[in-house]
């Protein structure tokens, strides 16, 4: 069994130790699961050491016959970007376990539900970013619905029925249309190269153009939806009002990375020439994102709303980079769902925090938080730089590299991306002038700041913002290999400067 | 090229410091503000060491680099932090600890009554560590972060009081207008990528002859276009006189002598590209003398002292930009003017604070007047600097901007004319606005309307503004005698060593007019404001003033132009997201948000539904794919 396997099935093995603690006991549950994730965070951290970076193919690799009759396998297996979207995930369950420590609470099912709710989800994850079997790929994308079903509908507010529901709906679509896609790529296989669904093997294939434009739609729709681009966008901003602050970092930390990661992995590998055909339209499509999102994200009056209309403008631009077919816009779009991981997980945790002491979610609501709560201001602002891809801060590391290299094969996309980070001043500062300055609004004059648990919680999000903007190398050496290879196999090369040296 | 490890902690000290401030809390209000005025003129140590070193060596050998780190290495995108002191940067690294020390001394006393002092101080070393590493960076993208950490900085300190809702507002003005301007500086990073596969200066310099001039245009047009946000220039000036809301001492280091005209080392360092793009050249002339001119019409009309001075510093930079156009033989006299404007405004800011002080924080001049007799020293001191912006000889200003008017006639021909003529114009004016400043301030009849006499300033604040009053007297003689300034940036910023066109007008001619010029002026304001001033600004006044005191429709403009469309997008993008897109998702999903009880039941029935489509599914792709392999 690899250390991958391994890592894989540790929290589920922390799930099945709380499915025997007493119900009653709470502090206990959260304990457990606390120090689990922990631990699980530490072994993927030394999963990343054991990491060769010269190496370009997948490591860590495993593969047992799962059902033989199809040459199903349980392959798994990872290169650089799997890798950083491993050691995201991984990293955050702690910290969204410790951040929202009361969260499960008051939930229906109450605590030990919701905990092993969040360890099975943190297995799907990691199982979705290690599988190089389609369809052992598949399972896990849709076995992830279940436990963020569950965490929005049980343990959410406001309209929270409605919008897991809309959530399911829209995930259901876009499954359905990713199904079809694997049994034609099946089928294809299987006439070709003998039944198989490993990946490896699946990029090989010839396709004729007809096919091969069908299948990647079919593949790219449900990306699109995941990771979610206008006009596929609407279940997002529900979901993120409705869940907890800590399953919307989750949900958009992490599984909406699926969908980016999805484009890269699958979309790309498996139909480069239909990726070429669809390229413009992508481009198009991503950079209508950014501005809608941003634009919307103006004119949410709602903290959530806001967030999950900035993290769409966000995955425009991770879109962008991504098809944009140059090593900086890829490199710099794998490096963009790190850093939107946590930079979104800062903003959501304090969001959270402020909503819970305020009992409202409304901007308008808060005003004056700079003067009651100093630290809790400060966090909130630096996270709302790192949103706005202020320089010195992770976000703009990518955000540039992912503008910069998309403007060497599209300026009028990368151009008009641009102006997005003039709206992104104003969905930032908007909302923070309105919450952390001006007088103290009535209902918030004895406020309480960050309690020490709050601080643990965020210190780590933050220490990582800012080491990342000054020194994102390590984990661009870790994603740069893979994201080169990915662009020369769909057959691109960068676009020489002008000038020749 | 010679290397020193001394650059990275002249932006190291300060940020650490700074962190050092915010994070201590509390605990560091008794000291804060006392290390944090130490790491500043630690800063300015190093930089008088670097620049005896630098002295000491031959002309090729003077500037010295240093690699900290590789920062971002992506296929060819290749960028080190590294940190770049030549005979140009030396000027600003000088410039900006220089008077910031004496502004961090200034404010220990200003400040002292601020419950946020330590908090004041810890942005003050922010802002010196990120204008250090904007004028430190050797390439474009090391000077982005420098040049959005000074807005960050500026963002903060004029939000510094933001429990004012107005001043949180010019806060975010001043972000989002600096933002615009930053969108021309990484689409110029961009586009120079694309050109010669380099962001560093060196390296681009090297490639410039290469380049196709609409290459160099349009990075030139996006460098000014960055420029023209930074620095307050025509059309993005608005923000300016709205950051007056930050503390005084604020508007002295970051609004008058430093960040503000970043925007003229921005076109000074890029040169290379400039003197390629004739054609953004000009661009960059034709908005230096509208905004010279506009700022001085809007400083003909204020009333709130830090207002005028604000709209003067838009004009003075004016200036500057239009002698950057005027390159090869421009860049050394803007720089020129930089550091000389950085004296005398620096010293008429914290003058103007001074008189703040001694005035219950009164800033509207119509509630001054006769000042002069119970603050001499400040009146003196002003008085100095007021010498030295209007342009008398032997004061800095004269030097300084008797060389912009000149290398203005010299352009030749008609554009020589028109350009001389606005620059003398502007000289008027400023002679004027000047003046009335001087006059409602420190002359005439007293009309502060309460029985409190203004008082003198303490110590702490007097010695620093008169440090800077010595710099407004003599700086523009030292850096004009021989050439020494010309001299000394010429390998940077001309090392082809291009002089004026043709002598068109003889130096001892514009030196002739300018003086005219400002005796103009200042007599028509003297015949204008030596009688008796209203405490109270007349209504009944012609439609130029009117215009002016509205700062010339800039804010009306740009709420109509930008603002309620802007809006109007949000709004219809608010309706269409929810009435279509998601209506045809409610429609085609049967959800009806907000329908109660009956929907529990009816979305039970969806999950129940959508798990069986997903084991339909899997079904069907096991089934389809043994029917087909079998």
């Amino acid at each position: 069994m690899s250390l991958l396997t391994t890592i894989g099935l540790m929290p589920l093995i922390a799930a099945l130790i709380i499915g025997f603690l007493p119900k009653l006991n709470d502090e206990l549950i959260k304990r457990v699961a606390f120090i689990s994730t922990t631990l699980i965070a530490i072994a993927s951290i030394f999963l990343a050491t054991g990491f060769d970076r010269s190496q370009t193919g997948f490591q860590f690799t495993q593969s047992n016959s799962w059902i033989s009759a199809f040459n199903i396998n349980y392959a798994v297996g990872i290169d650089g970007i799997s890798l950083v979207l491993i050691l995201l995930s991984t990293i955050l369950v702690p910290i969204v376990i410790l951040a929202t420590w009361h969260e499960s609470d008051v939930g229906r099912w109450g605590s030990k539900v919701f905990y092993i709710l969040i360890l099975v989800l943190e297995t799907l994850m990691i199982g979705v970013f290690a599988a190089t079997d389609l369809f052992l790929f598949y399972v896990f994308f849709e076995a992830m619905l279940i436990p963020v079903y569950f965490l929005i509908g049980g343990y959410g507010s406001g309209e929270k029925s409605a919008a897991a529901v809309k959530f399911l709906l829209y995930s259901l679509f876009g499954g359905l249309l990713m199904l079809a896609s694997i049994i034609g790529i099946y089928v294809i296989a299987d006439n070709q190269i003998g039944a198989t669904f490993d990946i490896t093997q699946l990029a090989k294939l010839q396709i004729d153009d007809t096919t091969e434009n069908l299948l990647f739609l079919g593949f790219f729709i449900a990306f699109a939806i995941k990771a979610p681009l206008v006009p596929f966008h609407t279940w997002l901003p529900d979901a993120a009002k409705s869940a907890t602050p800590g399953t919307s970092v989750l949900l958009l930390g992490v599984l909406d990375k699926v969908g980016t990661y999805g484009m890269i992995r699958f979309c790309i590998t498996l139909f480069p020439d239909a990726s070429k055909t669809f390229t413009p339209y992508i481009i198009t499509l991503a950079v209508i994102s950014i501005l809608y999102g941003a634009f919307m994200a103006i004119g949410q009056k709602e903290i959530k709303g806001l967030i999950a209309f900035t993290s769409i403008s966000h995955f425009g631009f991770i879109t962008m980079g991504i098809f944009a077919m140059t090593t900086q816009g890829m490199s710099g779009a794998a490096l963009y769902m790190v850093n939107h991981g946590f930079s979104t997980a800062a903003l959501f945790l304090i969001a959270g925090w402020m909503i819970k002491r305020r009992n409202s979610s409304i901007i308008s609501d808060f005003g004056g938080l700079q003067r009651v709560t100093p630290v809790m201001a400060w966090m909130f602002f630096i996270a709302g730089m790192s949103s706005l891809a202020l320089p010195g801060l992770s976000s703009f590391v990518s955000e540039f590299l992912v503008l910069v290299g998309t403007y060497t094969r599209y300026p009028v996309a990368a151009i008009i991306g641009t102006l997005g980070i003039v709206l992104a001043a104003l969905y930032v500062l908007i909302p923070v002038q309105k919450t952390l300055h001006g007088p103290i609004t009535p209902g918030n004059e004895n406020t309480t700041d960050l309690s020490l648990r709050e601080k643990l919680a965020i210190a780590p999000v933050v220490a990582v913002i800012i080491a990342m903007g000054f020194y994102p190398k390590p984990v661009l050496d870790l994603i740069n290999p893979t994201a080169e290879k990915v662009v020369t196999t769909a057959g691109f090369t960068d676009p020489a400067p002008q000038v020749r040296k | 090229m010679t290397t020193s490890s001394n650059l990275v902690w002249l932006i190291a000290l300060p940020l650490i410091c700074s962190a050092l401030l915010l994070l201590a809390g509390k605990r560091a209000n008794a000291w804060g503000h006392l290390v944090a005025t130490l790491v500043s003129a630690s800063a300015f140590a190093i930089g008088v060491v670097e620049l005896f070193a630098m002295l000491g060596r031959d002309v090729q050998d003077r500037p010295v680099t240093q690699k900290v780190f590789t920062w971002i290495s992506v296929g060819d995108f290749k960028v080190d932090a590294s940190l770049l002191l030549d005979q140009l940067s030396i000027c600003f690294v000088l410039l900006i600890t220089g008077v910031g020390t004496l502004i961090h001394i200034y404010s220990i006393a200003y400040m002292s009554h601020d419950r946020d002092r330590r908090r004041f101080f810890a942005y003050l070393n922010l802002f010196i560590a990120a204008m250090l590493l904007l004028v430190l960076g050797d390439s474009y993208l090391n000077l982005y972060v420098g040049w959005e950490g000074v807005g960050l900085a500026s963002y903060l300190l004029i939000g510094f009081w933001n429990e004012k809702p107005a001043y949180a507002t010019a806060a975010k003005k001043a972000f989002i207008a600096n933002r615009v301007g930053d969108v021309g500086l990484s689409l110029a990073i961009m586009i120079a990528f694309a050109t010669f596969g380099d962001v560093t200066f060196k390296g681009i310099q090297a490639q410039a002859d290469q380049a196709s001039s609409s290459a160099m245009t349009a990075i030139g047009l996006m460098l000014l276009l960055a420029a023209v946000g930074k620095s307050a220039q025509f059309p993005l000036q608005a923000w300016l006189g709205d950051a007056m809301a930050g503390p005084t001492p604020v508007s002295a280091l970051i609004h008058a002598a430093t960040m503000v005209t970043a925007g003229v080392y921005l076109i000074t360092r890029s040169n290379f590209i400039f003197d390629a793009a004739p054609t953004a050249q000009l661009v960059v002339i034709i908005i230096g003398v509208i905004t010279l001119l506009f700022g001085a019409v809007i400083g003909m009309a204020k009333d709130d002292i830090k207002k005028a001075l604000a709209a003067s510093t838009m004009s003075q930079i004016g200036y500057m930009i239009l002698a950057t156009g005027l390159g090869p033989i421009g860049y050394a006299f803007a720089i020129m003017h930089l550091l000389t404007h950085g004296f005398f405004k620096a010293s008429m800011f914290l003058g103007a604070g001074s008189v703040m002080h001694g005035m219950k924080d009164e800033v509207n001049m119509r509630k001054y007047g006769g000042i002069g007799k119970y603050m001499p020293f400040t009146f003196i001191t002003f008085g100095l600097g007021y010498l030295a912006i209007i342009g008398v000889p032997p004061f800095s200003g004269f030097y300084s901007k008797d060389k912009i008017i000149e290398t203005a006639f010299n352009a030749g021909g008609l554009k020589g004319v028109l350009l001389g003529v606005a620059t003398l114009f502007g000289a008027t004016l400023t002679a004027f606005y000047m003046t009335r400043v001087v006059i409602m301030t420190f002359f005439g009849n007293e009309r502060w309307g309460h029985k409190d006499e203004p008082h003198e300033s303490p110590a702490l604040m007097l010695i620093p503004i008169s440090l800077l009053s010595i710099g407004s007297v003599a700086s523009g003689f030292l850096l004009y005698r021989n050439h020494a300034l010309e001299y000394w940036l010429k390998p940077i910023v001309n090392p082809a060593g291009e002089q004026h066109l043709e002598e068109l007008v003889q130096p001892i001619v514009v030196s002739a007019l300018a003086v005219t010029a400002v005796i103009i002026g200042v007599s028509i304001a003297i015949k204008k404001y030596r009688g008796e001033i209203s405490s109270e600004a007349p209504v009944k006044v012609n439609l130029l003033t009117k215009a002016a005191r509205r700062d010339l429709y800039q804010d009306d403009f740009n709420e109509s132009v930008f603002m309620r469309p802007g809006q109007s997008v949000v709004k219809s993008l608010l309706n269409f997201d929810y009435k279509v897109l998601d209506g045809l998702v409610r429609l085609v999903g049967g959800i009806s948000i907000g329908a109660g009880q009956s929907l529990r039941k009816f979305q039970n029935g969806y999950v129940r539904s959508y798990a069986l489509m997903m084991v339909v599914g899997v079904l069907a792709l096991l089934i389809t794919v043994w029917l087909m392999s079998s």
